[in-house]
């Protein structure tokens, strides 16, 4: 155990050590008087003069929560300005109603609903457009520079929760459904040391990834440990792991709540141009976090005894254990390594975007796609496919609505068990 | 050395010779598993009628090789006919409707299935085992009790009629491997192949499951067998062929094969004249496909 | 606290058209897992499909009450023919991970707002029953019986529920006593032995598969009937592991194990929550020394007995996955496997 808590200490250190320089970077906003939603609703008439706009009067915008329970609404004034006030920063759905619209205005085919979140002590800008005005637009090709560089973010981000998810399923067997909750609790243990107790993400984050770490061993332990002495069979587990994530997913909604929060640190920074990419910098020292990470995991694999012992057990349980190796111990290492990793996804993602409580279990379907798609139970295949996913995720967003980019990914995981069930890196299965 | 026939004295004592009435006739049957050559067989038959044992040293493809045959797998090349007619690239359950049933090394006793309904499940072409046929008993009522009848003859016969009634997975190792090849007779085959029919069964067992054997062949089923252990081999086969590292090595009758220098070199080392524990073939059977995950390279690949 | 409330909520929702709408999604599962082994993650799916092809059937497209429900059945075949036809070649957990992401891509399409004209997006469709409760028999009003008390409709919805039901449960009675019955049992307990004796597995499997999934539909048909309206987001995959639970607490590889477990379960959850409310409105927990006063608000209730399910879903598998009434038996048997 002391020795998974240095290693992870070392992680730890490296993924956190060059945040410190991005610190400076980092400002946070600050401006009074909690959070809100403004818009103005003028027809523009689909023309460019600007002579020609109306405002909309009396228009009423009802906003929800993203599970659909109303939590304020409002009507346009006179200039067809809404100013509301939301109780707490978090992700919400405004909806215009449709009926309040005066007689010839209408609204493109959805554009009537708009989901947004909001940032504590900020207002967000309800831009919905009547009668758009006529422009030249960027093409969508022009995007694609963009699209791939948030692409390659988010694959990374995807393949570090997913490895350890796979190297648990090849040593195992178990395909572990409460995986995506040890992401979710990375992040969330991280927010809580970072916002709640005032530690600045660098130390922040590796606590938290040690933090998963153990909770990743404590599970083995306690609960996966004992089901396997006991003979459970592995439909059984699965339908466990279930339990234990629905369970989990809940309480880490009784304690984190329902709105999404970001991080204290590198929360809102500066975008910069280079060449056909926009990007803040945190973008690059996530990927280069991740990078650094899998590169751990790869050499940890390859060169150090515990590795070889994971790759020999992946390969073939029986002949491992009748060759020495102390399969539980080694097991005990791949949930420790697995929660850990699955610990520093979640932060990853979190410091991007932000983090809910069922983040982990979106995400799971996703590492579900990559490790499919890259072949279960095998810890590069589970690299390329995750990181081929969410890449395929960001540049779908060019042909497909992005509120379904992630249907794509989940259709992609269906074709390939079509063609190739094995996936990228693994073998076809022998039968008896 | 009780021998039922004299059909192999005229044959060939070489890998690949043929048979004056050959029932499974296999040519090029090749199978690799990323960089190594699991299974190689150039071409062999099985006389119609005998009783022939696969032999060979772990890893030799022997498993391998049945399965590739029965359907269970498939070759990268390679056709096979049975009694005639081409079954290469058929799915398992049609090679088993056309008569040639198999068995397996370890053994896949139906356990929360009782003992009659493993036997009932052997019978082919009930007309219960349709989806809406299934819903109107009327239907299927009398064949199944014919079935029940035939079930219940093979369950006297295999000594298994006082567990009837009790789930499969109540019965020691070694009636398991009873029920498996008296299940195996419901699908009234033409050839029986016995993936291991003795390994982890009791010695005061092995003698029954023989006379078992060998009454297929009174019954004019051929049976090819994978075994192991010489001394089986040596007692009830008609004919024996050899496989190493995926070659079949060498053909004979039991005498020629024992004398065979090949056949020695290829099993020396491996404890041929123990009988192995279901434990010991489990790790053997490990061991070989480490072997072949490491052939192929996929040590870097967890 | 009124406990009269609590047994006469819990009662009422345990034989309530809640319960038969869990009911029915379980004998789905029952007929996938509990006979055929097959580790459907995504029953809520076909609920989906039962429900969305009567709401949008009748409600976007202007067709027949009667003909939707045709089109629902039909659709969950198709679902199911999708889902089963990459998946049922291969070992179980694949079936697994793509029904659970079908659960979650139908109900994404669903709430989309790109889709809204149809869907009826996040808000989803109401009022698209009228056709069912115009020949409802049962006189206005509320109709007591003992201690529980239902109104017409729910009374109408729940004579056809309960009768749907028997139905399937017959059904399911009258299959697995055949030998159909006996190759998919065996399928659970080993597909390479009954491919052996000649059984097209993958047919079985399949048919287990689109058997348990129109069951579920059927299911997700009441759901939507029952409220006159659907949102996506009463579909989260939660609803496919309560059905699980339900399951699994009656007794998996029993007909009537899915029942009894759907009425144990709504009961069990209803008592609860209700429970759980009148100490939060009654503020008992807060005179209980040592406890943190803020422990649970009304809000969380909700939550609360989702984490309950989740535990229970857990113990039950590792302790008692035979269920409560289930025969120790057989479970002894399948771990000495």
């Amino acid at each position: 155990m002391l020795l998974l808590a240095l290693l992870f200490a070392t992680i730890g250190v490296l993924a956190g050590g060059p945040n410190a320089s991005a610190e400076a970077a980092a400002p946070s906003g600050t401006s009074e008087g909690g959070e809100g939603v403004r818009g103005t609703f003028i027809d523009k008439k689909g023309t460019r003069a600007p002579g020609d706009d109306v405002p909309l009067v009396d228009v009423e915008v009802v906003i929800t929560t993203t599970a659909g329970d109303e939590v304020v609404s409002g009507t346009t004034d006179e200039e067809g300005i809404i100013e509301l006030e939301l109780p707490s920063p978090g992700e919400y759905i405004a909806t215009v109603q449709l009926d309040t619209l005066p007689e010839g205005v209408g609204l493109a085919e959805g554009a009537e609903v708009r989901p947004f979140s909001v940032d504590p002590n900020d207002t967000f800008r309800l831009n919905i457009q009547f009668g758009q005005r006529e422009r030249e637009t960027s093409t969508k090709l022009d995007q694609l520079p963009q699209l791939v560089f948030k692409g390659v973010q988010f694959g990374l981000i995807i393949a570090i929760c997913a490895v350890g998810l796979s190297i648990i399923n090849g040593t195992t067997g178990l395909v572990n459904f409460s995986h995506g909750e040890h992401v979710t609790w990375g992040a969330v243990a991280a927010w809580f040391l970072n916002v709640d107790h005032g530690i600045h993400l660098v130390i922040a984050a590796p606590l938290a990834i040690l933090i998963g770490a153990a909770t990743g061993a404590l599970t083995d332990m306690i609960l996966w440990r004992r089901l396997r002495n006991r003979g459970v069979s592995l439909l059984a587990m699965m339908i466990v792991s279930i339990g234990l994530s629905l369970a989990a997913r809940n309480v880490l909604q009784v304690v984190f709540g329902e709105t999404t929060k970001a991080f204290r640190d590198f929360n809102i920074q500066i975008g910069h141009d280079y060449g056909p990419i926009t990007a803040v910098p945190k973008d690059f020292w996530l990927i280069g976090i991740a990078i650094l990470a899998l590169v751990g995991v790869a050499s940890t694999l390859q060169y150090t005894r515990i590795g070889k012992a994971t790759r020999a057990i992946a390969d073939n349980p029986d002949l491992a254990a009748s060759s020495g190796i102390d399969v539980n111990r080694v097991v005990l290492f791949v949930w420790a390594a697995g929660g850990g990793l699955a610990a520093l996804g979640g932060i990853l993602f979190a410091v991007g975007e932000r983090v809910q409580f069922d983040t982990g279990f979106k995400l799971l379907l996703l590492m579900f796609a990559g490790i499919t798609l890259g072949g279960l139970g095998t810890a590069y295949g589970a690299l390329v496919g995750s990181f081929v996913v969410g890449m395929l995720i960001q540049t779908s967003a060019l042909i497909i609505p992005t509120e379904l980019k992630n249907v794509g990914a989940l259709v992609v995981l269906i074709l390939v068990l079509l063609v190739r069930p094995q996936g990228i890196l693994g073998r076809a299965e022998r039968i008896g | 050395m009780p021998v039922a026939d004299t059909w192999m004295e005229p044959v060939e004592r070489t890998p690949g010779c043929s048979k004056p009435d050959p029932i499974l006739v296999a040519d090029g049957v090749r199978r690799t598993f990323g960089g190594l050559t699991a299974v190689d067989v150039g071409h062999v038959e099985v006389q119609r009628g005998s009783i022939t044992a696969l032999i060979g040293p772990n890893g030799a493809g022997k498993t391998t090789f049945f399965n590739l045959l029965t359907g269970f797998d498939e070759p990268d090349e390679g056709t096979w006919t049975f009694d005639g007619a081409s079954v290469a690239g058929i799915p398992a359950h049609k090679v088993a409707r056309r008569g040639m049933v198999r068995t397996f090394q370890l053994t896949k006793s139906l356990a929360r299935l009782s003992v009659l309904e493993n036997m009932k499940l052997g019978a082919t072409a009930q007309r219960g085992e349709g989806f809406f046929a299934a819903l109107a008993r009327p239907l299927w009522s009398a064949q199944e009790k014919d079935v029940t009848e035939r079930a219940d003859e093979l369950l006297v016969r295999f000594k298994l009629d006082h567990m009837r009634g009790e789930f499969a997975g109540e019965l020691s190792g070694g009636q398991r491997k009873l029920l498996e090849m008296a299940r195996a007779l419901m699908v009234q085959p033409q050839m029986v192949m016995l993936d291991e029919p003795m390994a982890g069964v009791n010695p005061a067992l092995t003698q029954s499951l023989l006379e078992h054997v060998k009454a297929l062949r009174d019954d004019g089923m051929t049976v090819l067998f994978v075994e192991h252990d010489m001394d089986v081999v040596h007692d009830i086969s008609d004919w024996v062929v050899v496989m190493a590292e995926g070659k079949i090595i060498a053909e004979g009758t039991a005498d020629d094969i024992s004398t065979n220098s090949l056949v020695i070199d290829a099993y020396l080392g491996s404890h041929h004249d123990a009988p192995l524990t279901e434990a010991e073939v489990q790790a053997q059977l490990a061991e070989a496909e480490a072997a072949i995950a490491i052939e192929e390279g996929r040590a870097d690949d967890v | 606290m009124d406990w009269r409330l609590i047994f006469d909520t819990a009662l009422t929702q345990g034989f309530g058209p809640q319960a038969i709408v869990v009911a029915l999604a379980a004998i789905g599962l029952n007929v996938q897992f509990g006979y055929a082994g097959l580790l459907n993650f995504g029953q809520v799916a076909f609920l989906a499909v039962g429900a969305y092809s009567i709401a949008m059937g009748v409600d976007t497209f202007g067709l027949n009450f009667w003909l939707c429900v045709f089109l629902a059945l039909l659709s969950a075949v198709v679902l199911a023919l999708l889902l089963g036809f990459p998946t049922l070649r291969l070992r179980t957990d694949y079936l697994a991970i793509v029904t659970i992401a079908a659960g979650e891509i139908i109900r994404l399409v669903l709430r989309a707002g790109s889709y809204r004209g149809t869907t009826g997006g996040a808000a989803g469709i109401q009022n698209f029953a009228d056709d069912f409760f115009e020949i409802n028999p049962f006189p206005r009003g509320s109709n007591g019986i003992g201690f529980v008390d239902y109104s017409s409709s729910d009374l109408w919805v729940m004579t056809v529920g309960w009768g749907l039901v028997a139905a399937s449960c017959l059904m399911i009675f009258l299959l697995i006593r055949s030998p159909w019955g006996r190759v998919v049992k065996a399928i659970r307990e080993d597909e390479d032995a009954v491919r052996s004796l000649g059984k097209n597995v993958y047919l079985y499997k399949m048919q287990a598969l689109i058997l348990g999934g129109v069951i579920g539909a059927v299911g997700g048909m009441i759901f939507a009937i029952d409220r006159q309206s659907i949102v996506p987001d009463s579909l989260g995959t939660q609803r496919t592991f309560f059905a699980y639970t339900a399951l699994i607490l009656g007794g998996s590889g029993r007909v009537g194990g899915p029942v009894v477990g759907a009425i144990v379960f709504t009961f069990l959850t209803a008592f609860t929550d209700t429970t759980l409310r009148e100490l939060v409105e009654n503020n008992i927990l807060d005179k209980i020394p040592l406890l943190p006063s803020d422990l649970l608000v009304a809000n969380e209730v909700g939550i609360a007995v989702q984490i309950l399910v989740g535990l229970g879903l857990m113990a039950l598998m590792i302790f008692r996955p035979q269920g409560i009434f289930g025969d120790k038996r057989e479970v002894a048997i399948s771990a000495r496997r």
